[in-house]
Parts: C-alpha cells; sequence; structure tokens
C-alpha cells in the first residue's frame, strides 16, 4: 500500500524563539529550521511501514516556500521513495493546509496517511483531523502504536486518561505522538542517494481552492517573565517559604 | 447569537474542565447550551444542568456517541451548528480530537487551545511551547474554538438548566473502539491538582518515584514527570507534563530532577509557585523557579518527606 506523509518546515525545536520588536510576528530571520519532529516520527513510522513489506511506496509532501524542498529532501534521505512540493508563499491556515493536502489525497489514493499530531510553531494540532474530515476517511490521532491488519488498521491512541485503542477502516489518517517511534538518523550516503530521488513541484495555485485566509495575526507578544527566585540552603527553609511566604502548604 | 459548548465526560462523570470552559464562554458573551454526548450518561446531564451560566444541556445520549470517536461526534456537532456562531470545547484528548473535524465540515478555521478573549472573535493563544503569546482575529462567521482550561475560572455549580434530549445517532461508521488501558490511581487528576510534583531524567529509574509517593500523599498532590523520565520508561506517558503532554497550572509546582527544558516549560511554567530540586546549579529550571534548592534529590526527597 502507499503511504503518504506531510511534512512541515519550522524553526528548530531547540531554538529560543525571540518575539519582533513591533510586535507583528516571531522573528525567523537567520534561525536554524527543520522539519517538525512529530512529521520526522510520521516519516520513520512509513518507512518502517515499508520495511516490513506492508507499505510498498512512501510519499512525502510538503506545503511552502522553496526552502521547505530542504525538509523533503530530508525526508527522502530518511527512506522516503518520492516527494512532491506544494510551492506557495502565502501562510496558510490549517484548513487550507489541508484542502490542498485532500487533493492530493485524491490525485495519489493512499491507504494510510501519517502527520505529525502538531507542528512545533503554531501548537494548532489540526491539520490531521481537518485532512480526515474532508476526506470523509477515519481518523487516528495521538498514535503510539499503528498495526496494519487487512483492511483495517488498529491504532493505540495517547489519550488524557491513559491509552485507547480503535480500529480504522482503511483508507485512514493518522497523527503521531512523540511514542510511536525513535526516529534513525540520515546516512551520508543515503543523503547522497535523496539528492537523485523524484522531488514534483506543484504551485498552490493550481489547485483552484480559494486560500485566502481565515484568520488576521494581530499582534505576538512575548509571555510575561517570571520573577527570578531565590535558592535555599535547607530544606527547612523551603518549608518555612512555602508556609509563610508563598502560603501555598499548610 | 448562542454558544455551544461541548461538555468533556467519560459518560459517569462530568470532567471539571468543562466549568472552566463555560467561563470562557461566558467571556465571550452570549446564551450557552451545553451539549452532552454519550451512552447512559445521565448523571453527566445531571451534573451539566447545574452549572452557572448554562441555559440548556442538549443531550444526545445513544450507543453511537459512546466513546465519543471523532467521526461520530462530529457530524453530531455540525447537525447542531447552525444555530450557534460559537462552538466551544475544551483543549483535553476528547476536544482536540474532533473539534478540528467539526470546523473542517463546517469549512472554517480553528482557533486552538485559547488563554485569553478579546472579543467575540478575536482570541488569545500561546504559539512557540508558549515562548510567544498570539492575539488571532477570526474572520469567518463561525467560530471553532478550544479552551485551555488551565486559564480559566471554573463557574460555580448552583444553576438549572433546562435538560432536552436529543434523537440524533449518526455513526459514520468507519471506526470502531477496541479498548481503553486507563491508569489507575488515587492521586488527583494531574490537570487539575493544586499541588503537583514532577520527576525527571534525575530519579534514574522508575522505582524511585517511590520518593515522591510519601511528598505527594502529605501534599495531596499528583505525580507528574518530563518526557526524559517518560521516554526512559521510568513511569507511564499520560503523566507526562509539557508541550506535547498536559499543560497544568498548580499553585504549587516541585520538579525534582529535570533541568527544564523549553518543551518542559511549556506545560508548567504558569504554575503560581515553582520549587526546583536539583544538583546541578546551572540547570535552566533555576531561572524560572521560585525558589531552588541545589543539592541531591536522593538526600532532599527523605528529608522533605519527614519534615512536611
Amino acid at each position: 500500500m502507499k503511504v503518504l506523509v506531510p511534512v512541515k518546515r519550522v524553526i528548530d525545536y531547540n531554538v529560543k524563539v525571540r518575539v519582533k520588536a513591533d510586535n507583528s510576528d516571531v522573528d525567523l530571520a537567520n534561525v536554524k529550521m527543520a522539519i517538525n519532529p512529530f512529521c520526522e516520527i510520521a516519516v520513520e513510522e512509513a518507512v518502517r511501514l515499508k520495511e516490513a513489506g506492508t507499505a510498498t511506496e512512501v510519499i512525502a509532501v510538503s506545503i511552502g516556500d522553496k526552502s521547505c524542498q530542504e525538509q523533503l529532501r530530508t525526508a527522502l534521505a530518511l527512506g522516503a521513495d518520492r516527494a512532491i512540493h506544494i510551492e506557495t508563499d502565502l501562510k496558510l491556515d490549517s484548513i487550507n493546509i489541508a484542502k490542498l493536502l485532500q487533493k492530493v489525497v485524491e490525485e495519489e489514493q493512499p491507504q494510510l496517511v501519517i502527520l505529525g499530531k502538531q507542528a512545533i510553531d503554531s501548537d494548532n494540532n489540526q491539520t490531521g483531523q481537518m485532512l480526515a474530515a474532508l476526506t470523509g476517511l477515519a481518523q487516528g490521532t495521538f498514535a503510539s502504536e499503528i498495526k496494519v491488519d487487512g483492511d483495517k488498521v488498529n491504532v493505540t491512541r495517547e489519550v488524557d486518561g491513559g491509552l485507547q485503542t480503535l480500529a480504522l477502516n482503511l483508507p485512514a489518517i493518522v497523527t503521531t505522538d512523540l511514542r510511536l517511534n525513535e526516529p534513525r538518523y540520515a546516512s551520508l550516503p543515503n543523503i547522497m542517494k535523496a539528492k537523485r530521488k523524484p522531488l514534483d513541484v506543484k504551485s498552490a495555485a493550481d489547485f483552484a481552492i480559494d486560500l485566502a485566509p481565515r484568520s488576521t495575526l494581530i499582534k505576538v507578544t512575548p509571555p510575561s517573565e517570571r520573577q527570578a527566585g531565590i535558592v535555599l540552603e535547607t530544606v527547612d527553609e523551603l518549608i518555612e517559604k512555602l508556609k509563610n511566604e508563598a502560603k501555598v502548604i499548610s | 447569537m448562542s454558544i455551544l459548548v461541548y461538555a468533556e465526560h467519560d459518560n459517569k462523570e462530568l470532567k471539571a474542565d468543562t466549568l472552566k470552559t463555560v467561563a470562557a464562554a461566558q467571556a465571550i458573551g452570549g446564551d450557552i447550551h451545553l451539549l452532552v454526548a454519550g451512552h447512559n450518561c445521565s448523571p453527566v446531564s445531571e451534573q451539566a444542568a447545574k452549572i452557572n451560566g448554562v441555559s440548556k444541556v442538549l443531550v444526545a445520549d445513544n450507543a453511537a456517541y459512546e466513546n465519543q470517536l471523532a467521526e461520530n461526534v462530529s457530524l453530531l456537532v455540525v447537525e447542531l451548528a447552525s444555530d450557534y456562531e460559537h462552538i466551544i470545547a475544551t483543549a483535553l484528548s476528547i476536544g482536540k480530537n474532533f473539534m478540528p473535524r467539526v470546523a473542517a465540515l463546517l469549512d472554517v478555521a480553528q482557533i486552538s487551545d485559547i488563554i485569553g478573549v478579546e472579543s467575540s472573535d478575536t482570541f488569545v493563544r500561546p504559539i512557540y511551547a508558549g515562548n510567544a503569546i498570539a492575539t488571532v482575529q477570526s474572520l469567518d462567521s463561525k467560530k471553532v474554538i478550544t479552551v485551555r482550561s488551565t486559564a480559566f475560572d471554573a463557574v460555580a455549580t448552583d444553576g438549572s438548566a433546562e435538560i432536552v434530549a436529543l434523537s440524533q445517532a449518526t455513526d459514520a461508521g468507519t471506526s470502531s473502539y477496541v479498548k481503553d488501558e486507563l491508569t489507575v490511581s488515587a492521586r488527583p487528576d494531574l490537570g487539575a491538582a493544586s499541588v503537583v510534583i514532577s520527576g525527571g531524567r534525575g530519579m534514574q529509574n522508575g522505582d524511585n518515584f517511590k520518593l515522591l509517593d510519601g511528598i505527594a500523599d502529605k501534599l495531596g498532590a499528583a505525580i507528574g514527570a518530563s518526557r526524559a523520565a517518560v521516554d526512559a520508561g521510568f513511569v507511564p506517558n499520560d503523566m507526562q507534563v509539557g508541550q506535547t503532554g498536559k499543560i497544568v497550572a498548580p499553585d504549587l509546582y516541585i520538579a525534582v530532577g529535570i533541568s527544564g527544558a523549553i518543551q518542559h516549560l511549556a506545560g508548567m511554567k504558569d504554575s503560581k509557585i515553582i520549587v526546583a530540586i536539583n544538583k546541578d546549579a546551572e540547570a535552566p529550571i533555576f531561572q524560572v523557579a521560585d525558589y531552588g534548592i541545589v543539592a541531591d534529590l536522593f538526600d532532599v526527597l527523605p528529608e522533605l518527606e519527614a519534615k512536611l
């Protein structure tokens, strides 16, 4: 079966973001960018399905400006077979991303679409669910285990109280949680090979979808800073402070 | 126009976070209706009817909603949507799961995890793991919103709303429930506890988490963990506090053997008082801690337990 993996280019997760002085957005100039960690887990899972003989082809797709081809090459180096870049300079809401992905799903007819559960920049946690709604397919969000079984896929999900297992009819949409797997590192030979793998570039404008923004970012501010605290020497001091100064224990 | 709030529950009990989500709905302003979708969930409807500020409780009691599968619940909410300008759910695992599906079916955007309401179309939400706060205006006619419950105060429960039974039974038939494996604990729920004590990689193994038990018992605290502790297999992952785990904002948060990575801070830095116990004086956790002790946790924890 064919597996489609949408990936997003985001700020590297170790970078401490800075808000622009004019409060228009965060400053991404000259900041290290990377593949979104949850998307990396999605690629890894798809590649493992291929190695297990379940999947026959893994296709990575990314939507954004030219620079996100870098992340598609990373996905190819990790084991994806080919990539699709939907080029646009627009900053798209999740609903519009989901509509573009819907077109890709219609064209490629994958049996399984694996996305990250959220992007670490917008922290929306929406795209997979929206894609599932638009395609009318079942969804298995926050997956920590995926088992394909005939025409169904069993997905174990991380929910508030523990774990929940659902059975979904294929084709289906799955979003990854961190515990799903440990992504591999791309080896140098695989990075070299990835440069020769096919990467199709399409323009978002060609899909005849209304991509008008659905929301306006009015401002971005830094979060309120916490007061610097004090370092105490003894446990007695700590208990005394918590009781009498902070009054959080009695 | 009216506001539809989705009640988060497990068919037996209404989640206390729903009271906070109703507070967010009140901040938007309008007639508030609560939707209870489940099966054999009459205790939940009764609890829901007592929530202050709710005028009507809509109850869809049907086997199709027993496990609140996203495919079925989203169809139900979309059927009801024409009467509402705002559709709101708590940003917990059920709400996060089905609400974007509702938004897409209605062809609108979703505003996730709001922490503030500026007006009926403008909301405040954290981005970049809480390292920036965005104010966002929705341009859609319908607003689909999830609420970070720790950012709002629970409303009182001395109301008496009208209970209306719905006859809907939408079953998409594309997914089915197999099983739950829930973590059983006598301690308070992590998201709702007023005191949380969390262990990190410094705990060294799962057995050492027992050192937190006595302290948690004395403080009536919930026990949390950092991702490092979860990944190392010390504790189950529903105990994880952080960007990808639970967001908590208790009165007191005690971080033990946790360095304080960006992703962990995202889940706890709105706590009222933060205490850090770590032997590394350079650990980033000390930059957000109100009180810190630079010492070996294996010395500090038994002493703290004895002296509380």
